[in-house]
């Protein structure tokens, strides 16, 4: 038992890391929480289920189909809802940030409804058995998606000019501009980017619990930031240890502690990590100028 | 695809009504607020009076309009509960996104006393007041090392978690279900039964908060949040105690919202989880906003305004989160310090002049978070 609850929570961690590597890719450049993130997934798994249902899309196709979806939602979000306030008060940003997260979980109520939709079968799950580990087909594409787009988005980031500028605007936005850089560019391709992988996050969440409802962002957004916080906001590496650490504590939790209580696990972590060691398991100490 | 296409004309036709809005509501209250603070002390009174005479007969004059007088409860009621907000956001700065758990408190305190123990009214209404102070306290604990948006996280886990136990804890909450049956208070042994008793207990509520929140913004530990909201360090520096501050702030947000919390469960005769969602803290939130953070005439026009626009729309009440969103953002986008600002009100405040705290609207200084 204890084996498949572990591997339950890797699979889930994956999803949770995924996502919350879009929170730290925003949060290093701008420094918002970008509160509609996981409103993005949920509209990535709807897109998907649309693409498939109602588009007749192959699977990957149709993941493709919500990738690009979501990232155009997110540079619209970008350019409406953030950009204008990008120079006002951080709070001004956080306030337009909940703005849109309502708005999208709203909007796709009223595009989709607010019921829940089943996601079709799209492949025979069958149940794989290494010395104990039992792992499902879903399980295992779930973690090989993870792992290879992360591995894109680590290559992206490390080697490409785009990833170089990214770290440059990180770093500080003024004096990346004034070297020559185009910062809006850049900010618009993390939020592309951040909201792709959300959104395939969504797509597989879908596929692994076989639902797909307006409100499937909210919790999951939460936690996947929470994993952020975890491992050190503003680090990518760090995201996927906190989305790791996470969805196996989760899932072991629910299976030994309380099952109805499985989403305060995540709380209290978090309560439990900012009041000993705020800047993460990876993240650096940010001192205060006065 | 024509439902997609129906919702984005009908979305795109309220973002322009709503801009428009905001634009002449805006242009209305600046042309208001600059005449009234030429007013003087004496006329001022009159108008105070004018209004209070006027909240006072108002269930006299809406005898045959049982719905109407119900609709102006409830706008009495979110008064409170945005000014209770208000003084966490508006007074200390400090960002809250899980108050509907403190109403939440309440109103189970209400409902659990007097249905299960069968305590008066009066005597649940206090303890309401009394646990959702002490929930404020110990959530007030985390904000003494946390700060804005991971603040905003912890008290959504808040609410959440409340929320959750709610649900979860069978059989002291009943769970889902909620608790029926809650009974009306009574009142040197009138019993209250219609709207029009409910409405002078929420009157007296209302009238109590403003004053307490008006009394807090002149007095030493008002001017002490405010300087915590200005600037932590210098406000430390100056011998405020930023950490007693901000837990008096939570204390005091947590005490009033409870207290509405257990009138509303009294008022309605039935609680449920689904009553205290975190939808509840974004609709007292947006009133805040909207009104004008920190400012108390501020957040009183926002809740009036965002009270009745839901009963006013009923046609349309599939939208009304979807506008809450947009309402946000685009106040934030073309008017950040609200409907009546506390600059159009006094002097500016210290935080333009401070580039570092998160409340500075006038210098638009990046710092890049460093």
């Amino acid at each position: 038992m204890f084996m498949e609850h572990l591997s339950n929570g890797i699979a889930l961690g994956s999803i949770y890391a995924l996502t919350a590597i879009g929170y730290t890719m925003v949060y290093g450049i701008i420094r918002l929480i970008n509160f509609a993130h996981g409103d993005l997934y949920m509209v990535g798994a709807f897109l998907t289920l649309t693409a498939i249902t109602i588009l007749n899309l192959p699977i990957a196709a149709a993941m493709l189909f919500g990738m690009a979806g979501a990232a155009l939602f997110g540079i619209a979000i970008a350019k409406f809802a953030y950009s204008p306030v990008f120079k006002a008060p951080r709070i001004s940003l956080f306030l337009s940030a909940i703005g849109v997260a309502i708005f999208l979980e709203n909007f796709a109520m009223l595009v989709w409804g607010p019921e829940t939709q089943s996601f079709p079968e799209v492949m025979t799950n069958k149940i794989y058995n290494f010395a104990g580990f039992r792992m499902s087909t879903i399980q295992i594409i779930i973690i090989v998606v993870t792992i290879v787009l992360v591995s894109v988005l680590s290559y992206i980031v490390k080697y490409t000019k785009m990833g170089k500028a990214m770290r440059c605007v990180s770093q500080d936005m003024d004096t990346a501009r004034l070297m020559g850089i185009n910062t809006n560019r850049v900010v618009y391709f993390t939020f592309a980017l951040g909201s792709a992988l959300g959104a395939t996050a969504g797509a597989l969440v879908g596929m692994y619990y076989k639902a797909v409802f307006p409100m499937m962002g909210f919790v999951p957004g939460l936690k996947a930031f929470i994993s952020a916080v975890i491992g050190g906001i503003g680090s990518i590496p760090g995201a996927m240890i906190g989305g790791m650490l996470m969805g196996v504590s989760e899932s072991l939790g629910a299976a030994y502690v309380s099952s109805g209580y499985r989403d305060a696990i995540a709380f209290v972590i978090l309560i439990i990590v900012l009041l000993f060691k705020p800047t993460g398991i990876l993240g650096k100490t940010m001192k205060e100028k006065v | 695809m024509t439902n997609l296409m129906t919702v984005l004309r009908n979305l795109i036709f309220y973002s322009v009504i709503l801009f428009v809005a905001i634009q002449v509501l805006a242009r209305f209250f600046d042309f208001a607020s600059k005449k009234l603070i030429k007013v003087g002390g004496g006329k001022k009174k009159l108008l105070i009076a004018g209004v209070g005479v006027f909240a006072l007969v108002l269930p006299l004059l809406l005898a045959g309009e049982p719905y109407i007088l119900r609709t102006s409860v409830m706008v009495l009621l979110y008064i409170v509960l945005a000014l209770s907000l208000n003084i966490v956001l508006g007074q200390a700065g400090q960002l809250s996104l899980g108050h509907s758990a403190f109403y939440a408190l309440g109103a189970y305190t209400m409902a659990i006393l007097t249905v299960s123990f069968g305590v008066n009214f009066w005597i649940a209404l206090v303890a309401g007041g009394v646990v959702a102070g002490i929930f404020g306290f110990v959530l007030g604990i985390p904000t003494l090392r946390l700060k804005g948006d991971y603040l905003a996280i912890v008290t959504v886990g808040f609410g959440e978690i409340l929320r959750l136990i709610l649900i979860n804890w069978g059989t002291f909450t009943r769970g889902p279900a909620g608790i029926p049956g809650i009974p009306s208070p009574s009142f040197f042994g009138m019993a209250v039964k219609g709207n029009t008793g409910y409405y002078y207990i929420i009157l007296v509520m209302v009238i109590v908060t403003i004053i307490i929140s008006k009394r807090l913004e002149d007095s030493r530990l008002g001017r002490g949040l405010a300087a915590v909201k200005d600037d932590e360090i210098a406000a430390e520096s100056m011998g405020v105690n930023p950490a007693n501050m901000k837990i008096l702030a939570f204390v005091l947000g947590a005490v009033i919202a409870g207290f509405a919390g257990g009138f509303f469960a009294s008022f309605v005769h039935y609680v449920n989880p689904d009553n205290f969602t975190y939808m509840e803290s974004v609709t007292i939130l947006t009133m805040v906003v909207l009104g004008g953070l920190g400012s108390i005439p501020g957040v009183i026009v926002g809740a009036v305004i965002l009270a009745i626009l839901p009963e006013a729309l009923r046609d349309i009440s599939t939208y009304r989160y979807a506008i809450y969103g947009i309402l946000l953002a685009m106040m934030m986008i073309i008017r950040p310090q609200g409907m009546i600002s506390l600059d159009s009100l006094k002097r500016r405040s210290a935080a333009d002049e401070n580039p570092r705290s998160i409340w500075n609207f006038k210098s638009f200084r990046r710092s890049n978070g460093r």
